[in-house]
């Protein structure tokens, strides 16, 4: 079953290299919302409109020639799935939970490296997203713009002068592009200057959130910060601002990481080598409390503390250790307290696969 | 400033509450708050952009068209004749019900754009295809800065170049 190669591995074939700055940034993504003309949007189509949607997206991905990343690329229709697959699939943000829980007709097209997932019948009618590994947001947005262009060979979107692509959501559109990039701030929580530098963020027009978006708690000290103005700006300018602040953001981290090491070494060391031993032999652990600990451990990972684990292991887990992944691992269903103890089991197994 | 509920973890979520014109302050832990079902954005079933966006759209009729209530109760109802939709329900739901919502809520969107982005025009891509001559125009427009500084810094040469390609242009916009 061509789904088992999306939801078998933890790491996307993409994320398996490293890409620039990735001490500090985990991945940068770029999203580009569309909705094709003469059709009304996913919240009002009817069904047979919902399936039209999925029939042009089918046409326009038979079109020669075909865009290089989207060969071999598989569309996966969210009936055809399981609950457990489609939580799988959103651990790894491949779709949102919204396209996976509410939508109709909907489906997502997969690049056979996943960098590329295009969704469908989400809010909006087609949602371009381009996942790069480290910091490259211009990246992502080049490979994104050029997929839309691509599309917009067969098909017509709805568009006008004034508003620019017009969205389900008044809040995308325009450029109907949302651009974020994953960092792993550990040092700025450390020494307090998280809750300073967060809220000047968002006086830019920019938004901090969680890992799963929206409403989502900063687990593991990983944040995602996105553009959230999307109309009266050309796309370059977001991405050019975004891309800005956050260098700002990875400096500001660097800066508490070379002082943490500086001042507080050893309490350092020893918080890092202690999150090691729990991971390592722990016997029921919850997500929050190994979210914590891989954080330290990635840290320590980064400034050289540790060398005998890998970086990668910690971003892989990062995804495993989530209830979709373990169930899937499991094969059955499992309750909270049977996910703790095997999430303990799978952490154990990783890091002493290490040694 | 510990939590006032369990008196265990240090207090995140502070507020005044005020019934009946009786203030009471609170102080409380994350987990005690949602607990209590006090939300605050980021919490799972808080605020999601949808509920902000209808505070916003709410207020829109009086502010927008700056007249003493009741005349803006209209008797007609707006509504996009092409998918049903009324403003009404879209004030509600936050969320277009098709492209022609656009024009029809038409003029009401302008604030509602604005405090949202800051702006009301689109400046960035325009498609191939369906973008009709806005992007032909879009190149004018770049190339007539383009030929001004080029004549302030005397590139007559460059200058003549440029102007018969706008010329060239506006040709095919009109044609």
């Amino acid at each position: 079953m061509s789904l088992r190669r999306f939801t078998q591995h933890a790491l996307s074939e993409w994320m398996r290299g490293e890409g620039p700055q990735s001490d500090i940034v985990i991945s940068s993504r770029v999203r580009v919302a569309r909705n094709l003309s003469g059709l009304p949007f996913p919240m009002l189509a009817t069904s047979s409109q919902s399936a039209e949607v999925v029939r042009k997206v089918e046409e326009a991905l038979r079109q020669e020639p075909v865009h290089p990343i989207l060969r071999k690329a598989e569309l996966l229709r969210m009936d055809d799935l399981s609950d457990l697959e489609k939580r799988v699939l959103v651990e790894k943000h491949l779709i949102s939970p919204h396209l996976a829980e509410e939508s109709r007709c909907g489906a997502v097209v997969l690049s056979a490296n996943e960098a590329v997932s295009i969704m469908i019948n989400e809010e909006d009618h087609i949602r371009i997203q381009c996942l790069f590994p480290g910091f490259q947001p211009f990246e992502a947005w080049r490979l994104a713009n050029e997929l839309d262009d691509w599309f917009e060979n067969t098909l017509s979107y709805a568009f006008n002068e004034k508003s620019g692509f017009l969205t389900s959501c008044p809040t995308n559109v325009g450029t109907g592009i949302r651009a974020s990039v994953m960092v792993h701030l550990p040092a700025l929580a450390m020494t307090q200057q998280r809750n300073r530098l967060f809220p000047a963020i968002t006086q830019v027009g920019l938004a901090v959130r969680g890992i799963y978006g929206e409403g989502s708690e900063a687990l593991g000290n990983l944040y995602q910060v996105s553009n959230q103005v999307t109309l009266g700006q050309a796309e370059e300018e977001i991405i050019d601002k975004l891309q800005s602040v956050v260098r700002q953001m990875i400096e500001h981290e660097k800066n508490a990481r070379r002082r943490l090491m500086e001042t507080t070494r050893i309490p350092l060391e020893d918080r890092v080598h202690r999150s090691l031993g729990i991971l390592g032999h722990a016997r029921v652990i919850s997500s929050k409390e190994a979210m914590e600990r891989l954080s330290d451990v990635r840290l320590g990972v980064d400034l050289g503390i540790l060398s005998a684990v890998s970086a990668n292991v910690m971003n892989e887990l990062m995804v495993k250790t989530q209830p979709g992944f373990l169930q899937q691992h499991a094969q059955m269903r499992l309750d909270s307290d049977e996910r703790d103890i095997r999430r303990a089991t799978m952490i154990r197994e990783h890091i002493h696969k290490q040694d | 400033m510990q939590c006032q509920e369990c008196g265990k973890r240090p207090a995140t979520l502070h507020y005044t509450k005020i019934i009946n014109g009786e203030k009471t302050e609170f102080h409380l832990c994350d987990s005690c708050a949602r607990d209590k079902g006090e939300q605050m954005p980021g919490f799972d079933g808080g605020f999601s952009i949808h509920h902000l966006l209808s505070g916003l759209l709410n207020m829109e009729p009086s502010v927008a068209e700056g007249k003493p209530r009741g005349q803006t109760e209209a008797p007609s109802v707006l509504r996009c004749p092409t998918c049903g939709l009324t403003y009404n329900q879209f004030s509600k739901i936050g969320r277009f019900g098709c492209s022609n919502c656009y024009q029809a809520f038409g003029e009401r969107l302008e604030p509602l754009f604005r405090r949202v982005h800051g702006n009301t025009s689109h400046r960035g891509k325009v498609p191939q295809r369906t973008g009709g001559k806005l992007k032909l125009r879009r190149e004018i427009e770049q190339l007539r800065g383009e030929l001004s500084k080029r004549i302030q810094n005397e590139e007559f040469e460059e200058a003549a170049r440029l102007r018969d390609h706008i010329r060239s242009l506006q040709e095919k916009l009109q044609g």
